[in-house]
């Protein structure tokens, strides 16, 4: 969604069906990244005035969380386990091999739109390290060859 | 008559191809023109058997694993639908030793029932908890929690009867129930195991426990990196409202209990139960200082039970069986039985839920087999991302929290993560601390600068850089984390860095 006034027609949506939650703002945060992929710099105003706080406040709760993004995300996020578990099983190369592979470090997306890769201290699970997650599909016992094989699926 | 076959849908199992299999099974299956019923459940928690699949036989469920998308052709032809043999055949599930060893009380229907299905949740013995909570006083339910010994099973081993007593007595218009589902240890996924695989003992736990202190409302935090936890979760809920087990009215009872779900958004500080009630009301997850305790002001402000996953799934066959029959396993003051969960360098991953008093290093040679790789097991985490390693001198220390805590070790959610002799556990001690700033909320100083500063110092000590010097730094930055910090994340993070230092000073250029 590039238009800028749907997305924020799409914002407010989510803020008055949420906003009498007790606590709404994560859910309401939550939902606006569910549905654009991340939460605009535009609707921090629309949430502030929404749940009458500040807008310092709302920046302040979207920055603290690391799942809450402020730019566009590639078309897949993948989620890289860099826990211990994992590095027990050689996340460690499996790590050096994506970077390398995709040409782009933690916090970044491939130049074509396509990725965007992310740290995440584990998955939960831990019985079949090394383990990815893209987008809301989990992979375990994740070697080169079997990402390289898993995004050639996707691309 | 249709066969039964069992797929499991864990995320675990589906992360190495259990969906594959699942619908590899039903196409071959129309093929042939065989009608089966296939039933999605838990995992076993036997991971190297993944995908484990089951098929219900006149003599009890036989199974195949691990099964991949390739063998399921010569598993028809050779007829598994009847319990025959194939060179994926494993025999009766019930008698796999790994799982005949257990003592599955927690984890009693796991891997056994399709998780979100409220009649299958009834057939094996769902809701017998409740439906005796129902007829018992407040203080009776509490009673029976503080009886069976209980300790909160997120790591910080607090009585849990105790915890309920003091928000049954703290008077209140208000009270909440929130189960914390965070569970952001890394090496842990007992908790996920229980949302995914048995959900409606989650909700029965925490309708118990709503209906002990007096408490309408129930919240389960769970982390966002749980999505199919979510899914379970909400398909569960939704069954037990309209079956009336959650709404304004339990059972006829006139006891009303409603629960949400609500997600975290990666911060391992919401796992912290201050933080986590400061993530709840919608704010950054800083840790509150206590007192006030959640019991007496907590959520909002009101008396607040914060219980983890299995402490809460525990308490449905508490309330079943007794106080005294969850007392009777386990030994000194560890009562009842531990989920642990094997992860990293280990031959036999899984979920092993056992009494307290074994030792580690049954768990991880008669358990885990030893290490996947096949080279020695060099180092143990025990406790998630805070707690220390051990070495192979101290294999033989039970599992208890006790005897944990005497050797400055932690049992925490018995998470364990082996690690075999090519670690480098200087650098996994710098990982540690690399950690802790990562995931500091910043409120106190210990933890925000002293751990960006460990950080800087574990990379001199590794680098050589006035390694002497800097050894006696890091001990004694270390001691202002463990004594200075407000909660645990800056408190704990000198277990694992300490430890790796004492028992592995060679990693880091330093003579024993």
């Amino acid at each position: 969604m590039t238009d800028s006034s749907s997305m924020l027609a799409t914002v407010q949506d989510i803020i008055s069906t949420l906003k009498d939650k007790p606590g709404a703002l994560l859910p309401i945060l939550h939902g606006i990244q569910d549905a654009l992929g991340y939460v605009p710099a535009e609707a921090v105003p629309a949430i502030a005035k929404g749940l009458n706080l500040s807008r310092a406040e709302v920046h302040g709760v979207i920055s603290f969380y690391h799942y809450f993004r402020e730019t566009p995300p590639g078309q897949h996020t993948i989620h890289l386990c860099r826990a211990e578990s994992c590095q027990a099983m050689g996340s460690k190369a499996l790590e050096a091999h994506v970077q390398a592979k995709l040409g782009i470090d933690y916090h970044e997306t491939t130049a074509d739109g396509q990725f965007s890769l992310e740290p995440v201290y584990c998955l939960g699970n831990c019985a079949c390290s090394p383990a990815i997650q893209i987008d809301d599909d989990v992979f375990g016992r994740v070697s080169a060859d079997r990402f390289d094989a898993i995004i050639e699926e996707l691309a | 008559m249709s066969i039964t076959i069992f797929v499991p849908c864990d995320s675990s199992a589906v992360s190495i191809g259990a969906d594959r299999v699942a619908a590899a099974i039903a196409k071959e299956a129309e093929q042939r023109g065989i009608a089966i019923n296939l039933v999605r459940n838990g995992s076993r928690g036997l991971y190297w058997l993944e995908t484990l699949v089951e098929v219900a036989t006149e003599q009890g469920r036989v199974a195949y694993g691990p099964v991949q998308t390739s063998d399921v052709a010569s598993l028809f032809a050779a007829d598994f639908l009847t319990g025959q043999a194939h060179p994926l055949y494993l025999g009766l599930t019930e008698e796999l030793p790994y799982l005949k060893k257990q003592q599955r009380l927690t984890f009693a229907r796991i891997g056994i029932t399709d998780p979100i299905s409220l009649d299958d949740y009834l057939a094996h013995d769902g809701y017998r908890g409740l439906n005796n909570a129902l007829k018992q006083s407040q203080a009776e339910i509490v009673k029976a929690v503080t009886d069976s010994g209980l300790r909160g099973r997120g790591g910080a081993a607090f009585p849990t009867g105790i915890k309920w007593n003091t928000v049954l007595n703290t008077p209140s218009e208000q009270k909440y129930i929130i189960c914390n589902a965070d569970e952001g240890d890394s090496g842990t996924f007992s908790d996920r195991m229980v949302m995914e695989g048995d959900p409606f003992v989650l909700i029965e736990g925490m309708t118990i426990a709503g209906l002990a202190v007096g408490a309408n409302q129930g919240y389960i935090y769970l982390r966002v990196e749980y999505p199919h936890a979510h899914k379970a979760l909400n398909a569960a809920i939704a069954a037990a409202y309209a079956a009336g087990y959650l709404g304004d009215d339990i059972l006829g009872s006139g006891n009303a209990f409603h629960l949400e779900v609500r997600l975290g958004a990666g911060a391992y500080i919401c796992g912290e139960e201050t933080s986590l009630m400061e993530s709840l009301e919608g704010k950054r997850g800083l840790v509150r200082f206590k007192p006030p305790l959640p019991a007496i002001s907590g959520l909002f402000g009101k008396p607040t039970i914060v219980n983890n996953v299995i402490s809460l799934a525990s308490v449905p066959i508490i309330l079943d069986k007794g106080g005294d029959y969850y007392r009777d396993f386990g030994l000194g003051r560890s009562r009842g039985t531990l989920p642990l969960q094997l992860a990293g360098n280990l031959k036999y991953t899984g979920l092993v839920e056992i009494a307290f008093g074994t030792t580690l290093r049954e768990l991880l040679y008669d358990f885990g087999g030893g290490s996947a790789t096949g080279r020695p097991i060099k180092a143990v985490q025990v406790g998630g991302p805070l707690g220390a390693y051990l070495p192979e001198s101290q294999f033989d220390t039970p599992l208890d929290y006790e005897a944990f805590a005497a050797n400055w070790t932690v049992l925490g959610h018995g998470g364990v993560v082996a690690f075999d002799d090519t670690a480098d556990m200087a650098a996994l001690a710098r990982y540690n601390m690399e950690f802790c700033a990562v995931e500091s909320c910043g409120k106190c100083t210990p933890c925000r600068i002293g751990s960006t500063r460990g950080t800087e110092v574990l990379d001199d000590i590794i680098n050589n850089v006035d390694r002497d010097k800097n050894v006696v730094l890091l001990r004694s930055l270390c001691d202002t984390l463990l004594n200075g910090s407000l909660c645990a994340l800056g408190g704990m993070t000198p277990y694992p860095v300490l430890s790796a230092l004492n028992h592995f000073p060679e990693d880091f250029g330093v003579d024993a």
